[in-house]
């Protein structure tokens, strides 16, 4: 087969798996931290429950972002050596600054925030926790720099062939930079809120009524509740944006094949590429046009102005769309848990039923999301500069298609493992609730009591 | 003589890398080879050799995220090169390393009758990454030769390395434990080292007749001058070690990271030889690193931020270490 595409397949499977995993550690750093400064304050022990049943979640999901992440540093090289060939003067230093200044720190202070709360003061480890959480949040801010720098670059000029920095602040951040970034710091906030909540619910089904399901589920549903409106506010602002610098984007999400006013916003529809047309359209009129422009009449760009210069319309039109239902679906599930959760103090069973495998909708927002913005940016691999297909590398297509074979098991297989741990975690918290053991006190010098003890 | 930083950065450049990769073969190193001893030890013992790195091995891998970033982003163009000439090893290595490092989590969380599958995924895991890492550097030294000769001594190196590894490993145990399991790592060390000292010898070898450039450099007066300290002073450390392993553990448990400092030392010494020989090339006889190297304004910005965080990284490694200083307890979450 074909090299290109099975690397790009392959490369796809590894990002898509590698994702899964910061989009939980970066926020759930944060959320840990929330834990451990209500602990702080209150000397309620329940917050420690919660903070050590959710630390291991931390701990197996960093595990495995680490693991994919080294994978798809390699993968540069393997794969794309064009890629660095072409843009490494611009990729490298940003690549370079996020190891130097974020995969140390969550690294080295990783192991006091899981291993050390018995062995370093009780203001150590939570300083140990904020900047585990720090260097996840800074982690993000490079690699989204880089992509979105390979979406929307900017501060740069090429020279035999070359890309060449100029201005290192425009490179950074580039137009669509600060827009992706909100948006996907908010997306992993998201995503951790229904895994908690959705874990939650799952202990609250077995009859786990403790204070540390109770926090945890309270912690879930409020900042789920909180953040959705923030994110699709966020989302929208991205998508103007997007509109402004990536156009042939914006009319394959839309699936509009014509630049014109009066562009309706097609609900559902099955695009045909040859034909140009959409079949089985459902659609609002005028709402694309309202949408993007804020008026009926106005001007939405069509597929027809890139002609062989747009990305694929079916993979990005219907990745958006499931990125937006399940936002939608968020809302609904969030706010009602939370008024539940604030009026009757109680949960209904139905809605935590629809809560556990919501615990999942973060993942499914956000491949989504991804695959729209990544599909969306092709045939190029950094935008005007340099074409996916002129940066892969010289393997055989047999070595990339046995390669790909086995990622692909491998990542199936840790999968089931992962999210057979994640529910064998939330069942034994749900059995102990509130007399889960606190650590046992070590004989270390520095040791130090859990509240309460 | 002026100062030249288009001359000077790559140089810089490839002394940072050449660091980064010191320090990887050695603080993963004893992870690795722990994974490897694996094999060899009991259930209880396991928890304690897993309770030995727990707290590092996230850190010392990413020392590899570094060195290959490095690669990747002071010399493009090498980088390239080298991972396509080197497609499956380096998916043999990434597949070994993904698997040992969701195993050290996921051991330690499953239901306890699954405790036994991931701790034989740890050590297959751990092996197929050293083995890969050899072979790797066999291939490498050789020129990035793939053909039959190339795979048959990258198949020695990559079993050479992998004891190395595990001698790296048993000399860690030394330090972290006490009692039987610290006697079974002394014989282990005994063992281990001996085919770590005839992997040298045959890289050591090989590299020479590798290329004609390298034979010279080895082999011409004065050059051999300059380059004999190192397979002196290595043959005298093993020595040394090697009469060390039949006095250890002393009692009250002196000098029990020296075995481990000493390996260190071999390992950097080794390296040095090999930096020696290469220099200045980043793909053997093909590309130099000024060849192979960004541009200078990409290089003085990372080399700004490395000056600065670089220290900072040292400074809280160390720190790390300190607090899970002395003898390795049962590892946990507290």
């Amino acid at each position: 087969m074909d090299p290109l595409i099975l690397s790009r397949i392959q490369f796809g499977a590894n990002i898509s798996f590698h994702i899964l995993f910061p989009a939980i550690t970066i926020a759930l750093g944060w959320v840990l931290l929330f834990f451990k400064l209500r602990y702080n304050a209150t000397g309620d022990s329940a917050w420690m429950r919660a903070y050590f049943t959710w630390v291991k979640v931390f701990a197996l999901s960093f595990a495995m972002g680490v693991v994919s992440g080294v994978t798809m540093s390699f993968q540069f090289g393997t794969n794309w050596p064009g890629y660095m060939e072409t843009v490494g003067n611009i990729a490298g230093p940003l690549l370079a600054y996020e190891v130097l200044t974020a995969f140390f720190l969550e690294a080295a202070f990783l192991g006091i925030m899981l291993f050390g709360f018995r062995r370093v003061s009780n203001r150590i480890h939570t300083l140990a926790t904020v900047l585990v959480a720090g260097g996840t949040t800074v982690s993000a801010f490079w690699i989204i720099a880089l992509n979105s720098w390979m979406q929307t670059p900017a501060g740069f000029e090429m020279i035999d062939g070359k890309a060449h920095a100029l201005d290192w602040w425009a490179v950074i951040f580039n137009p669509s930079m600060p827009y992706r970034l909100v948006h996907m710091l908010l997306a992993s906030g998201l995503t951790v809120s229904f895994l908690i909540a959705g874990c939650s619910a799952l202990r609250y089904l077995y009859g786990d009524r403790s204070e540390s399901m109770w926090k945890a589920l309270r912690t879930g549903v409020f900042a789920a509740a909180i953040l959705i409106p923030i994110q699709i506010f966020a989302g929208d602002q991205h998508g103007l944006n997007t509109l402004e610098h990536q156009p042939q984007k914006i009319a394959a999400m839309e699936a509009n094949w014509n630049t014109g006013a009066h562009v309706p916003l097609v609900l559902f529809a099955l695009p045909d590429e040859a034909a140009k047309e959409n079949r089985f359209e459902l659609a609002i009129p005028d709402g694309a046009s309202l949408i993007l422009r804020h008026s009926t009449s106005g001007v939405v760009p069509g597929l027809n102005d890139y002609p062989g210069n747009h990305p694929p319309v079916f993979p990005v039109f219907w990745g958006f769309r499931v990125m937006v239902g399940t936002g939608i679906l968020m809302l609904i599930v969030s706010w009602s848990a939370a008024f539940f959760l604030k009026r009757r103090r109680s949960l209904p069973k139905p809605l935590a039923l629809i809560m556990v495998p919501m615990a999942l909708s973060g993942w499914l927002a956000t491949l989504a999301g991804w695959y729209t913005t990544e599909i969306g940016r092709q045939p190029w691999l950094v935008t005007g500069v340099l074409k996916t297909a002129d940066a892969v590398g010289p393997v055989a297509g047999s070595h990339v298609a046995l390669t790909l074979a086995v990622y692909l098991i491998l990542y199936v297989l840790l999968l089931i493992a992962y999210l057979g741990v994640l529910v064998h975690l939330a069942l034994k918290a749900a059995k102990e609730g509130d007399t889960s053991p606190l650590p046992g006190v070590m004989n270390a010098a520095m040791s130090q009591p859990a509240a309460g003890e | 003589m002026t100062f030249d930083w288009p001359t000077a950065l790559p140089l810089i450049f490839a002394g940072l890398m050449g660091l980064a990769i010191l320090i990887y073969v050695i603080l993963d190193g004893f992870d690795l080879g722990i994974g490897i001893l694996f094999a060899g030890a009991e259930d209880a013992e396991q928890d304690t050799m897993i309770a030995a790195i727990g707290p590092f091995w996230d850190a010392n891998e990413t020392w590899l995220v570094l060195a290959v970033g490095l690669l990747l982003v002071a010399f493009p163009m090498a980088h390239g090169t080298i991972l396509t000439a080197l497609y499956i090893p380096v998916f043999l290595l990434l597949v070994g390393l993904i698997l040992r490092g969701v195993a050290f989590d996921f051991r330690a969380k499953v239901p306890a009758g699954k405790k036994h599958r991931w701790n034989r995924i740890f050590f297959l895991g751990s092996t197929m990454a050293s083995l890969a890492q050899g072979y790797m550097l066999g291939v490498y030294v050789l020129g990035l030769d793939v053909g039959l000769g190339g795979m048959a001594f990258g198949a020695l190196v990559a079993l050479c390395l992998s004891a190395a590894y595990a001698a790296m490993g048993s000399a860690w145990l030394i330090y972290k434990t006490e009692g039987d399991l610290q006697g079974k790592a002394v014989r282990w060390l005994r063992v281990t080292l001996v085919l770590t000292a005839l992997g040298m010898v045959a890289v050591s070898l090989a590299t020479p007749f590798a290329s004609p450039r390298i034979f010279d450099r080895w082999f011409l007066w004065p050059e051999i001058l300059y380059l004999s300290p190192l397979p002196i002073v290595s043959a005298l450390l093993f020595l040394w070690l090697w009469r060390q392993t039949f006095h250890l553990p002393k009692s009250d448990d002196r000098h029990a990271l020296r075995p481990f400092l000493t390996l260190a030392a071999i390992f950097a010494l080794g390296f040095a030889g090999l930096a020696w020989s290469f220099y200045p090339y980043v793909v053997p006889d093909k590309l130099t690193i000024w060849q192979a190297a960004s541009a200078p304004e990409s290089l003085a910005f990372i080399l700004v931020g490395t000056v600065v965080v670089l220290p900072i990284i040292i400074f809280y490694s160390f720190y790390a270490y300190r607090v899970f200083g002395g003898k390795a307890t049962d590892l946990t979450y507290d």
